[in-house]
C-alpha cells in the first residue's frame, strides 16, 4: 500500500523535474547562442594563426600569446620582452580606476540628495539622471567634444569674458577621455547606489546622532557601511565597461592614448590579426574576472562578519 | 547650593512647535508646554497618539527644535544644540539598533563617538551587558538575536554614555504581553540602578501608572495635568485625564456650595455629597461633572445608596464583575465588583438596583 503510493509519488517527482528542465530550456538556450558560443569562438581564434586578409586559418598555436608578451625577432627567432601591451593594459586599468572613483565621488551625493527628496519627486530626479541614457553614446561623445575642444563653449566663454588669453587645452588629454567615461557611466553608479540608499533607515542616522555622531562620522560609520551593497554593484558596473572602452577614449583622447578597446579594433582592422585580437579579448576578460572574483570574495566576507 | 544648580534637571518652559510645509496648512503639534522633569524622576509623557509626546520627545532628544520657548538641561539652554551635543540618549520604538554591527559594538558605539579610553570602553560595555543581562550575547550579530533581546541592546547602548536624560519612545510597544510586563520591571531597576532620568513616552495608561513617579497627560498638543500616577488617577483635572486613564463614571450634577478643596453637590436622585475639586482649576455652582471610579462605587439593594438604576449587562471579567447600570437619567453607570467568595447579593440583568458613592470618592472634573 505505502509502495505503491511512494512509487506513485516518486514518478510524479520525475514528471516535475522533467517539466522544470523544459522551462529552464529558454534561459540556456539564449545563455548557450549569446553567451558561450561566441565566447568560444574567441577562444578558438586566439589559439590559430592570421590569415593574410583577416580571418583565421590552422595551424593551432600559442603565438597570439606569446607575442602578447615578447616580440619574435625575424632573424634568429629569438624572443625579446616587450611590455607595450602591458603597458596599454594598464593605462586602461588606471582610466577605468580612475572613472570609477570620480563617479563614485559625485554619485554618492548624487544618490544620497535623491533619496533625501520627499517621495513624489524622487521619480522626477530618477528620470533627470537617466535622460543622458536617451540619446546615441557616440551623439553624446561628440557633444563633450564640442564643449571642451580649444575653440569649444568653454574656451569661447572664458576667452570671451576676458579671464583668458590661451584656450585651455582640454581636448585630447586624460582629463578628457576620464570626463567622457565619467559621463557615460555616472548613471550605471548613482541608480546602484539610489536603490541601496534608498532602503536605508534613517532612523539609524537619527540614532547616530543621538550616540554623539557628527556628521561625517555618521556618514563614514553608518551610512557608507550601509550602502555598500549599492557601492559594489556601481563600482562594477562602472570599471568593467570603461576598462574594455572603445568609443569614448577613441574619440576624446583622440587616438593618443591607446587604450585596451582602441588596440583590440586594430588587430580584428588594419593590423589584420584576429588571433592576437582575440587573444587580447581573452587576457582582458581574465583580469577582469579574476579581480572581480577577488572583489566579490572580499565583500562576501564582510557580509558575514560586518 | 551650587550642587543643587547644578542639578536643575530639565525644564520645558513654554516650548510650542509648529510644523510647515509649503503648500499645506501649518501643524501646531505642541502650545504652550511647560513641565519641570527633576533628576532621576521616572517621568513619563502619556497621550494618545499625535497629541506631541513624541514631538516633545524628539526636541529633548535635538531632532527637532521649538518653535517657541526654550529646554533648558541643569539650567543651560539646550533648544537648539545638535543632537550630539547634548549629555541626552534616546531608546528609539525601532529599537534602530545598527544591523552592521555586533551588540558589542552598537553599546560601545556612543562611547567610542566620545572617544573614550579603549579600555574604558572595554569595562563599560561589560558592565552594560550584565546589566541588561545580555553578557553572552555580546558577539552576536543584531539579526541573531530577539526582539526582546534586541530592546535589552537599546537600553544598554543608550544607557553606555551615562546621560543625564534617557528618552524611551514607547519602547514596550513591539513587545508581547508577557515581556511588556518583565520590561517594565526591569525599566524600574535600571533606572533605580544607574540613578538617570528617564523620560518615557506611552499612549500605554496601565504602564504609566506602574512605572512612573510622576506623568505628564497630554492631549492635542498641550498638557492636560502633571502629577503623580495617584493624583492623576484619584484627582483627574479634567474629562480627557480623567477618561484617558482608566474607567470612568461621569455623572452631571448640581454644584450647590464651592471650596479650593471641596464642593457640596446634588446627585440625579436628589441626595447630597461631597466632592473633591482638583488642584487649581476653579468651579462655580451650577451644573457640573463628577467623576465616580468604576471600583470606588458600591453596589447597593434598590433603594439603598445614593443613586438609582437598572442592570443592563454583566461582563465577567475573572478578578471582578462590571455590572452596567442604566441611571434614572438615561445615562450609563458602571460599577465594579471584585469576585471574593461569599458574595451574597448579586443582581441579574433587568434588576433594579442602588449605588452608593461613599464620601471622598466623587471628584468634580473640568468639562
Amino acid at each position: 500500500m505505502s509502495d505503491t503510493a511512494s512509487v506513485s509519488l516518486a514518478l510524479r517527482e520525475k514528471a516535475e523535474r522533467r517539466r522544470s528542465r523544459l522551462l529552464t530550456l529558454p534561459a540556456v538556450l539564449v545563455i548557450t547562442i549569446f553567451g558561450i558560443l561566441p565566447l568560444l569562438v574567441i577562444v578558438a581564434f586566439s589559439f590559430m594563426s592570421p590569415g593574410a586578409y583577416g580571418g583565421v586559418e590552422p595551424p593551432f598555436t600559442l603565438e597570439a600569446y606569446v607575442s602578447f608578451l615578447f616580440s619574435r625577432d625575424i632573424f634568429d627567432d629569438t624572443l625579446t620582452f616587450t611590455p607595450d601591451y602591458v603597458l596599454i593594459y594598464l593605462r586602461s586599468l588606471t582610466f577605468a580606476l580612475g572613472t570609477t572613483f570620480v563617479c563614485l565621488l559625485l554619485g554618492f551625493p548624487t544618490a544620497y540628495f535623491m533619496v533625501t527628496r520627499p517621495v513624489e519627486s524622487r521619480k522626477w530626479w530618477l528620470l533627470l539622471v537617466t535622460i543622458p541614457f536617451w540619446s546615441n553614446l557616440l551623439i553624446r561623445t561628440y557633444a563633450i567634444m564640442f564643449i571642451i575642444r580649444d575653440e569649444g563653449l568653454i574656451n569661447n566663454t572664458l576667452i570671451g569674458m576676458g579671464l583668458i588669453n590661451q584656450p585651455i587645452v582640454m581636448l585630447y588629454t586624460n582629463f578628457s577621455i576620464v570626463l567622457g567615461l565619467f559621463y557615460s557611466f555616472l548613471p550605471f553608479m548613482v541608480l546602484p547606489l539610489y536603490s541601496s540608499l534608498e532602503k536605508l533607515d534613517f532612523r539609524l542616522v537619527e540614532a547616530g546622532y543621538d550616540l554623539y555622531a557628527t556628521r561625517s562620522r555618521v556618514l563614514w560609520r553608518i551610512i557608507v557601511p550601509m550602502a555598500k551593497p549599492g557601492i559594489v554593484a556601481g563600482c562594477l558596473l562602472v570599471f568593467i565597461p570603461t576598462i574594455g572602452a572603445y568609443v569614448t577614449p577613441l574619440i576624446l583622447g583622440g587616438g593618443t592614448h591607446l587604450m585596451v578597446g582602441d588596440l583590440i579594433a586594430q588587430q580584428f582592422g588594419s593590423s589584420r590579426n584576429w588571433p592576437l585580437g582575440a587573444a587580447q579579448a581573452i587576457i582582458l576578460m581574465a583580469g577582469v574576472l579574476v579581480a572581480l572574483f577577488f572583489y566579490v570574495r572580499t565583500t562576501s566576507e564582510a557580509k558575514l562578519h560586518g | 547650593m551650587t550642587v543643587l544648580e547644578s542639578r536643575q534637571g530639565l525644564e520645558i518652559h513654554h516650548v510650542g512647535k509648529v510644523f510647515s510645509q509649503p503648500g499645506r496648512p501649518d501643524f501646531r503639534a505642541l502650545d504652550d508646554v511647560s513641565i519641570r522633569i527633576r533628576p532621576n524622576e521616572f517621568f513619563t509623557l502619556l497621550g494618545p497618539s499625535g497629541c506631541g509626546k513624541t514631538t516633545l520627545l524628539r526636541m529633548i532628544a535635538g531632532f527637532e527644535h521649538p518653535s517657541e520657548g526654550e529646554i533648558r538641561l541643569d539650567g543651560a539652554d539646550i533648544s537648539v544644540k545638535a543632537p550630539y551635543e547634548r549629555p541626552v540618549n534616546t531608546v528609539f520604538q525601532s529599537y534602530a539598533l545598527f544591523p552592521h554591527l555586533t551588540v558589542e559594538d552598537n553599546i560601545s558605539f556612543g562611547l567610542e563617538m566620545l572617544r573614550r579610553p579603549k579600555a574604558s570602553i572595554d569595562e563599560t560595555v561589560t558592565r552594560m551587558l550584565a546589566l541588561v543581562r545580555m553578557t553572552e550575547m555580546r558577539n552576536r550579530k543584531i539579526q541573531q538575536i530577539s526582539g526582546g533581546q534586541q530592546q535589552r541592546v537599546a537600553l544598554a547602548r543608550a544607557l553606555a554614555p551615562h546621560p543625564k536624560l534617557l528618552l524611551l519612545d514607547e519602547p514596550l510597544s513591539a513587545l508581547d504581553l508577557k515581556l511588556r510586563k518583565e520590561m517594565q520591571i526591569e525599566l524600574k531597576r535600571l533606572q533605580h540602578e544607574t540613578g538617570i532620568t528617564f523620560i518615557f513616552v506611552t499612549h500605554d495608561q496601565e504602564e504609566a501608572l506602574t512605572m512612573s513617579d510622576r506623568i505628564a497627560v497630554m492631549s492635542a498638543g498641550r498638557v492636560q495635568q502633571i502629577g503623580s500616577p495617584r493624583d492623576i488617577y484619584d484627582r483627574p483635572a479634567n474629562r480627557f485625564a480623567a477618561s484617558f486613564i482608566g474607567e470612568t463614571n461621569f455623572v452631571t450634577v448640581k454644584l450647590l456650595t464651592v471650596s479650593a478643596t471641596s464642593g457640596e453637590l446634588e446627585l440625579p436622585g436628589g441626595t447630597v455629597i461631597h466632592a473633591g475639586v482638583p488642584d487649581g482649576v476653579k468651579f462655580s455652582p451650577g451644573k457640573a461633572t463628577i467623576v465616580v471610579r468604576p471600583e470606588h462605587a458600591e453596589l447597593v439593594g434598590a433603594g439603598a445608596g445614593n443613586l438609582a438604576g437598572t442592570v443592563t449587562n454583566i461582563v465577567y471579567f475573572g478578578t471582578d464583575t462590571h455590572y452596567h447600570l442604566r441611571l434614572k437619567d438615561e445615562s450609563s453607570f458602571i460599577v465594579r465588583r471584585q469576585n471574593r467568595h461569599g458574595l451574597s447579593f448579586g443582581p441579574a440583568i433587568g434588576d433594579e438596583v442602588g449605588v452608593l458613592i461613599g464620601e471622598g470618592v466623587a471628584q468634580l472634573v473640568e468639562d
